[in-house]
């Protein structure tokens, strides 16, 4: 949705809304489209995305973040915006969430989900259903219920394993 | 040089924009869209060394091989190119700037009667690109989702449940998808209303950009508006949402060149009566230049000066007598004064038959 915010430097109405974190704080910038290009926020090459990224983290656990997969660091990514690997999202995902706030209109994927990934997602869903039922049969006392659950998760859970390969 | 590259030659032997209904419409020239796809477990093209870049290259062609939506299709490796003939690809929109610049192990898979192209190691593993003339988004979605469903079946994405498609930069995160349409506005620009539409439109999260994408001029009144955000929405509501404002711009245009004519615009009936002149009689044409001309000959026929069939002529020229793809059909290089001496010949050719322009009220003759 538009928002109606005017930009903190000229009073326009504000097109680019920013958060920041600086320590615990969050800040949040509005700015309209000449001023944000004219602090170089909408310029992918410019001090933007990656001074966010870099910045808010540093500042958050003052400890440098390395992706495990592919060695890739904040400080790389200032450098042009873009990721090591796809693996670097669940490594930088703390960090990450005020960007893409920034970004996009909402944080959580609505769209497509690829084949491979709803089948493991409705194996997902099966199972978080089942153990919602293995819980109940235990409180209920059901015991052969309860064992009966508990195998059928079992087979479930490595079916999931052997998909995911 | 295209004798010795047959694929290149099979590419441009057509000529056109896509097979895929090839009728001209006013205002927009065409839509596209474009799917930002990763490989699980591979590093991403940017940051990959050349052998984990030419095993990502190998391991994706010999997939879409497979495709059998792709049958047929050309393969190129990006560095047995010249330069003239990447060009020629950019400017049929069938590669980015992007791609054309890359170091090494990057390519493109192209089948260009479905007017579709499939980047590899541009910014991500792979950019599945499509095209078609006309408006209908929803129909070039489908298409695009099928080859993607077909090219998943054989290659394991980076898919994130919460996050979505997993891409190089976090702004094309989640669809991966971004939707445009190649909009020719030049009834806007004349009556100086460009500005605040473009403004309108990013205010709504829709991005408007010169021809040949981010950071181009807008030679020729052409423009590109496209979605922003693919995070947070799915395709459906970012399609629909592109749709409106496309209409909205539409009628917009149109309404900016009735206005045009009912004035009885000198300055618009100008430029149209010297566009004809320059088409018919100019021997030296820069392609900046012939891109001017050819859209307000565009503008022209939608406004019924000339029959509606020189809009076709238009728009295969607009494509045609670019810099690479002249040199592509001649099959060398051309240096730039003798390329501007042969677009002038080929459009004083072409236009040599273009009827008088009439007004639709028959209030302008620009021969009289």
């Amino acid at each position: 949705m538009a928002e109606s915010h005017k930009c903190q430097i000229c009073g326009k109405p504000a097109t680019v809304h920013l958060t920041q974190i600086v320590g615990s704080k969050i800040h949040k910038i509005d700015l309209c489209e000449d001023c944000a290009r004219e602090k170089g926020v909408t310029d992918p090459e410019g001090f933007s995305l990656g001074e966010i990224f870099g910045g808010a983290h540093a500042q958050q656990t003052g400890e440098s973040l390395v992706c495990d997969k592919c060695g890739f660091t904040p400080k790389d990514f200032k450098k042009n915006g873009l990721f090591g690997c796809p693996d670097c999202y669940v490594k930088f995902a703390p960090v990450l969430e005020p960007m893409l706030r920034t970004m996009h209109r909402d944080i959580v994927h609505r769209g497509k989900v690829p084949a491979r990934s709803l089948k493991k997602m409705s194996i997902r869903g099966r199972i978080s259903a089942m153990e919602e039922q293995l819980d109940l049969a235990i409180k209920d006392e059901r015991f052969e219920d309860a064992a009966k659950i508990r195998d059928e998760l079992a087979t479930m859970r490595k079916s999931m394993k052997t998909e995911t390969k | 040089m295209s004798a010795n590259n047959p694929a290149i030659e099979q590419i441009f032997r057509d000529g056109g924009i896509n097979g895929v209904d090839a009728s001209s419409r006013p205002v927009v020239f065409s839509i596209r869209m474009r799917l930002a796809r990763n490989l699980a477990g591979h590093r991403l093209p940017g940051w990959a060394d050349k052998t984990a870049r030419a095993q990502v290259l190998g391991e994706c062609f010999s997939a879409l091989r497979g495709v059998e939506a792709l049958s047929g299709a050309a393969y190129l490796m990006m560095d047995e190119l010249d330069e003239f003939e990447k060009l020629a690809l950019v400017e049929s929109h069938l590669i980015s700037r992007e791609l054309m610049a890359s170091k090494h192990d990057s390519g493109v898979v192209v089948k260009k009667s479905a007017g579709c192209s499939i980047m590899i190691n541009e910014e991500d593993h792979l950019r599945i690109q499509m095209v078609r003339r006309g408006m209908d988004l929803e129909a070039l979605w489908k298409n695009i989702d099928a080859v993607d469903d077909a090219i998943e079946e054989k290659l394991d994405y980076a898919f994130s449940d919460k996050l979505g498609y997993l891409t190089a930069c976090p702004t094309n995160l989640g669809t991966g998808m971004r939707a445009s349409a190649m909009m020719h506005l030049p009834g806007l620009c004349l009556a100086g209303h460009m500005e605040q539409v473009i403004r309108t439109v990013a205010q709504l999260g829709l991005a408007v950009r010169g021809h040949f994408g981010e950071g181009t001029e807008a030679t020729g009144s052409i423009f590109q508006i496209s979605n922003q955000q693919t995070l947070g929405e799915d395709e459906g509501t970012i399609i629909r949402r592109l749709a409106n404002v496309l209409s909205a711009v539409i009628e917009q245009e149109l309404n900016a060149r009735e206005k045009l004519l009912e004035e009885k615009n000198d300055k618009f009936l100008d430029k149209i009566g010297r566009a004809r002149g320059v088409l018919q009689n100019g021997h030296l044409l820069s392609s900046e230049e012939a891109m001017d001309h050819l859209s307000l000959t565009r503008l022209a026929a939608d406004m019924g000066m000339v029959p509606a069939s020189w809009r076709d002529v238009a728009d295969r020229l607009l494509v045609e007598t670019q810099p690479g793809l002249m040199q592509v059909r001649a099959g060398a290089e051309i240096d730039p004064a003798r390329r501007d001496a042969l677009r002038a010949k080929i459009m004083r050719e072409e236009f040599a038959q273009m009827p008088t322009l009439t007004h639709i009220n028959g209030a302008m003759s620009a021969n009289s």
